[in-house]
């Protein structure tokens, strides 16, 4: 077996793009559901927004990159609008229903026949990122720590890009949840009549927290379709979710951090056991199983030690037990 | 800002209900709340129909009536928590039918619930920070620079504390809320509610599930909002409670307030009894029938002891 190609690749992935995305996508999520208790399921809706932005902007229309970017944000904002102001006011299971339903609708228009010519339909779109690499500030060559780390440099100029918007919206997260907004928010997840009793309005609150975490997504997703320089619709479907919210889960809610450990923890592993099965199969190390089926084993095996981390530490890797015990009195 | 220029505290509070007829709907000289014709129907039942009640400022006011009188409902509306079908309130002489629940907390109208709200995972100073109003960084933005919240933190941090003393949880500052017994976390609710200078405070039954130790400690507290120039509304069943703290009784049955009077004679009003006891409850139907049942008893007696 080949474990320096195994580990190569696990390292790789818990750096790599795929971990910025599901970062992003989980900081984003962690504000909603961490922080505030709102249950969106339709996380891969935002990705969408902000991956398809870029590319209609840039592929379809041909309008400069960052004007792709600003109209990914603002779409991202007027998503959480139109999702939150029929159901921030209803339970908290009616957002989960109606984001899920959301972020299916945007993902079957983006792939609709009807409108093949400006999304692309399941193909997707592609020529929209040559802006961006232009900007690439790293010259052509390897990056990295041979043998186990090696990087391009188009990669590396996404992993520069990723890494910093997760640090900046980790850093304003961090700022915002010691402040008293942030207190709010907390507050809310508790019991949200009580806040209300207490003269704030709860509504605007979840607003915000809905924005917030979308427009995170959306950056997410901006990730997404420049690492690939190309965008397809299936992509964003609901494992995204929950993919992102099993991270959000393995790295600890409500937790800075939480998100960001989490992506590259389990992108890792996921990449470790997958190769390393594969590479089992090839030599012939393990003989009941084909190399085709590894993939579904990986998943369930994602299934399974998601379960056992919500049996044995449901607060994640750096939940606090007692934010998590009291409730079992 | 009306409770300074007035007197405040008990003597205060029984001359302004002196010589008041005990009647529902009484107007009293100067109430702080003022409710007309409000309904709240669910389905066929109507839950809530008062015609007309006012609430005194700077008295305690207890709320009673049995159980499923439309009292927490009643509670409920008038904090905005539940919307009423029909009729309008004034609080301070402001319309407040169909204002949000925070924003009637915003005008100074506090309450705390039956099943108390403490908020469990954060601290005990955190939930009482959390009372304080217009606080400067509770917006986002502002949130962000530290320097711009920071000072009126302090200053509701030393209001928190000194709260806290009072309420003898000084000791569970840094604790979080979840971790405290069932009546410290009534006290916390009240302190909590206490941070926002409420000039109505609305308690939806204080003593539920309270210690005996702790009650006496609780009313304390309550009589102690009256000194204070604040107005309490509570509601409860504790009946020893309501005859030691409140000034004046409101009793409400079927939805409808049926009787209203000082505690000491509300509680022998016919309405009220019957209210409680259901009308005619083991009383004989009449002076004839009175005798014909004594008369069968003596002389069932008579023929045992005969024999």
């Amino acid at each position: 077996m080949d474990w320096t190609l195994i580990f190569s690749r696990a390292v790789e992935a818990g750096i790599g793009s795929e971990a910025i995305i599901y970062a992003l996508a989980a900081i984003g999520l962690n504000v909603q559901f961490g922080y505030t208790g709102l249950l969106n399921f339709g996380q891969a809706g935002f990705l969408a927004i902000g991956a398809y932005a870029i590319a209609v902007t840039v592929a379809t229309f041909g309008l400069p990159f960052f004007l792709g970017v600003g109209i990914g944000l603002l779409m991202a904002v007027v998503m959480a609008l139109l999702l939150g102001i029929p159901t921030l006011r209803l339970r908290a299971d009616y957002l989960a229903i109606v984001t899920i339903a959301a972020a299916e609708i945007v993902r079957l228009v983006v792939r609709s026949v009807a409108l093949s010519d400006t999304f692309g339909g399941t193909d997707g779109l592609q020529a929209f990122s040559g802006a961006f690499y232009d900007l690439n500030p790293y010259p052509p060559g390897e990056y990295g720590i041979p043998p186990i780390i090696g990087f391009d440099n188009r990669s590396m100029w996404v992993l520069t890009v990723g890494w910093s918007l997760v640090a900046i919206a980790s850093f304003i997260l961090f700022m915002a949840m010691k402040s008293p907004w942030g207190r709010v928010l907390k507050a809310i997840r508790e019991d949200e009549d009580a806040v209300r009793s207490l003269g704030k309005n709860v509504f605007s609150y979840k607003m915000q927290a809905l924005v917030i975490g979308g427009v995170i997504g959306s950056m997410g997703g901006f990730i997404f379709a420049l690492s690939r320089s190309a965008v397809q619709p299936d992509l964003f479907s609901t494992d995204l979710t929950f993919y992102a919210y099993t991270v959000l889960i393995l790295g600890g809610a409500a937790r800075i951090l939480g998100p960001i450990v989490g992506s590259m923890l389990f992108w890792l592993l996921l990449i470790f056991i997958g190769t390393g099965m594969e590479e089992a199969v090839n030599t012939g190390a393990i003989t009941f199983i084909t190399v085709n089926q590894v993939g579904a084993i990986r998943l369930m095996l994602v299934g399974l030690g998601l379960m056992l981390l919500l049996i044995y530490r449901p607060q994640g890797i750096f939940g606090d037990k007692r934010e998590i015990s009291i409730d079992a009195r | 800002m009306h409770a300074e220029s007035r007197p405040a505290g008990k003597a205060a509070a029984l001359k302004a209900f002196e010589g008041m007829a005990a009647e529902p709907g009484v107007p009293k000289p100067d109430p702080i709340l003022v409710v007309d014709n409000v309904v709240r129907r669910f389905g066929g039942l109507t839950a809530v129909n008062v015609k007309h009640v006012e609430i005194q400022r700077g008295s305690i006011t207890a709320l009673i009536g049995p159980n499923g009188a439309g009292k927490t409902t009643f509670f409920n509306q008038l904090t905005g928590f539940d919307t009423a079908d029909e009729g309008q309130w004034t609080f301070n002489g402001r319309a407040m039918n169909g204002v949000s629940a925070y924003k009637v907390a915003r005008q100074g109208m506090v309450r705390t619930f039956q099943l108390t709200k403490a908020l469990s995972k954060l601290t005990v100073i955190e939930n009482m920070r959390l009372g304080a109003q217009s606080q400067k960084g509770e917006n986002f933005f502002r949130g962000l620079v530290p320097g711009l919240w920071r000072g009126q933190e302090d200053e509701i941090t030393a209001k928190a504390e000194d709260l806290l003393r009072r309420f003898k949880l000084d000791a569970k500052r840094d604790d979080f809320a979840g971790s405290l017994s069932g009546g410290q976390r009534k006290l916390l609710e009240m302190a909590r509610a206490l941070m926002g200078d409420p000039q109505l405070v609305m308690l939806d039954e204080p003593m539920a599930g309270v210690n005996p130790a702790l009650t006496q400690s609780l009313l304390g507290h309550v009589k102690n909002l009256r000194e204070l120039g604040m107005s309490v509304l509570f509601v409860e069943h504790d009946m020893d409670m309501v005859r030691d703290i409140s000034d004046w009784v409101i009793v409400m049955a079927q939805g409808e307030v049926i009787a209203e009077g000082p505690p000491d004679s509300v509680m022998s009003d016919e309405r009220v009894v019957d209210a409680y006891l259901g009308a005619h409850h083991d009383a004989p139907l009449s002076a004839e029938e009175e005798e014909r049942q004594l008369h069968e008893a003596e002389a069932e007696l008579d023929k045992e002891s005969t024999e």
